[in-house]
């Protein structure tokens, strides 16, 4: 009976666009499902740095590799605003980035595609990223007040990210013809994964109903599919490149680009883990995180020497 | 497999951010270090990465004494009918004004 009213008045206090803070009463489900989701969250900014620090040392020019290194950086830091938020809810860090390293906790799927060329940093920062931006800006409006204002941060410093991966492309696309060619190569493997990036249609999505009603995610994976798409082919038209659908056509009506039919088995695949580079990433962050144990030792020791010279 | 176990959880600071000289310091997120100086430091490389502030306070999240969500009733409550702490409980005359410019 108490659940029944303090359920009620949670779902009044979304319902007039409060957010939830650490220390209010919350649904079990409602704590469970973000802690699930801004996680994840984190874990695709952490493995989000592999693809790219992969290109930091070969980036073509000087303000190429301070740029990748920047964005590699940001993205630390943007793992850690979010584990920082989802520990507000009770989970220590340390078993989040357990369960990511032993491979039960998801990352998004579009980190386990290759990074074959250079025209690829410019497709992560245009479409990539792009589509992470229109997940994220939407998400400012989540109920729950440590994401929403982690989104804020992060919002603020990713709208670089996206625009130098569009220079990139631009750049190539003035270049020679095999340039040309190596921006439109990019543009057809990533732009299938990118579109996948915002999940399965709600019809289809487990957690889409729930996760709408309590505001955790402030609208369906469709329609922000939709804002991303209809942002992006114009900006693909402007370079001369040909978005890889062959369904694509503009709706004068509704005034969007309406889209062909994804390929979900491929999505679903990549998900249980049989993308190309799942296991790859997966073994790379390991190795990073046991490859830096020296690191927290020794803050550990010289933490541990400072106290007994005090005492 | 990493054994995570033996990791140590260093203890959380708060982090608070002057974005300009005179304005009030701001609580911007947290962070897990083992000391005031390695707070300190992190703070400055994840929080200020983009000249977002000027000074940085750090302050161990367990020493930060908070208003409970339940208690949010009978806690406010002494500022709830005191209507007249508000200057526009005042009627003044017309043809005057008593406001400072």
């Amino acid at each position: 009976m108490e659940d029944i009213k303090r359920l009620e008045e949670f779902q009044a206090k979304i319902d007039a666009g409060e957010k939830i803070e650490p220390k209010d009463w919350m649904p079990d489900a409602y704590r469970k499902n973000l802690v699930r989701m801004m996680s994840q969250h984190a874990h695709s900014e952490i493995v989000g740095m592999l693809p790219e620090g992969n290109w930091i040392q070969r980036a073509p020019s000087l303000r190429r590799k301070l740029i990748a290194t920047a964005k590699v950086q940001d993205e630390a830091g943007h793992g850690l605003y979010l584990y920082s938020a989802a520990e507000t809810l009770g989970t220590p860090r340390e078993q989040l980035l357990a369960d990511l390293h032993s491979g039960k906790a998801k990352y998004s799927s579009i980190f386990n595609y290759p990074t074959l060329t250079w025209a690829d940093m410019g497709a992560i920062g245009w479409l990539v990223d792009g589509a992470a931006m229109v997940n994220q800006v939407s998400l400012i409006g989540t109920s729950y007040g440590p994401y929403s204002r982690a989104m804020v941060r992060i919002c603020r410093e990713e709208a670089f990210h996206n625009r130098q991966g569009y220079e990139i492309i631009a750049e190539l696309c003035a270049g020679t013809e095999e340039q040309k060619e190596m921006a439109q190569d990019a543009l057809n493997r990533w732009w299938w994964p990118a579109i996948m990036m915002f999940g399965p249609s709600d019809k289809d999505s487990t957690h889409s109903d729930q996760s709408l009603k309590w505001k955790i995610k402030a609208e369906g994976n469709d329609s922000l599919r939709q804002k991303f798409i209809t942002m992006t082919v114009p900006q693909a038209h402007a370079r001369g490149l040909t978005i890889p659908d062959e369904d694509l056509k503009y709706n004068e009506e509704t005034k969007q680009w309406e889209f062909g039919e994804v390929d979900w088995d491929e999505f679903f695949n990549v998900i249980k883990g049989n993308g190309i580079m799942n296991k790859k990433r997966l073994a790379d962050r390991n190795a990073a995180h046991d490859n830096g144990k020296w690191v927290r030792d020794a803050a550990d020791a010289y933490n541990k020497k400072k106290k007994s010279k005090v005492a | 497999m990493t054994d995570t176990n033996q990791d140590t959880q260093w203890p959380l600071w708060e982090v608070f951010v002057q974005p300009k000289s005179g304005r009030p310091y701001q609580h911007v997120g947290s962070l897990h270090a083992t000391d005031a100086e390695h707070a300190l430091q992190n703070a400055r490389d994840v929080y200020s990465r983009r000249q977002e502030g000027v000074a940085i306070w750090i302050v161990p999240a367990e020493h930060i004494v908070a208003s409970t969500p339940e208690d949010v009733g009978p806690f406010f409550d002494p500022a709830n009918d005191k209507v007249y702490r508000h200057p526009t409980f005042y009627k003044i005359p017309k043809g005057v004004n008593v406001d400072v410019h």
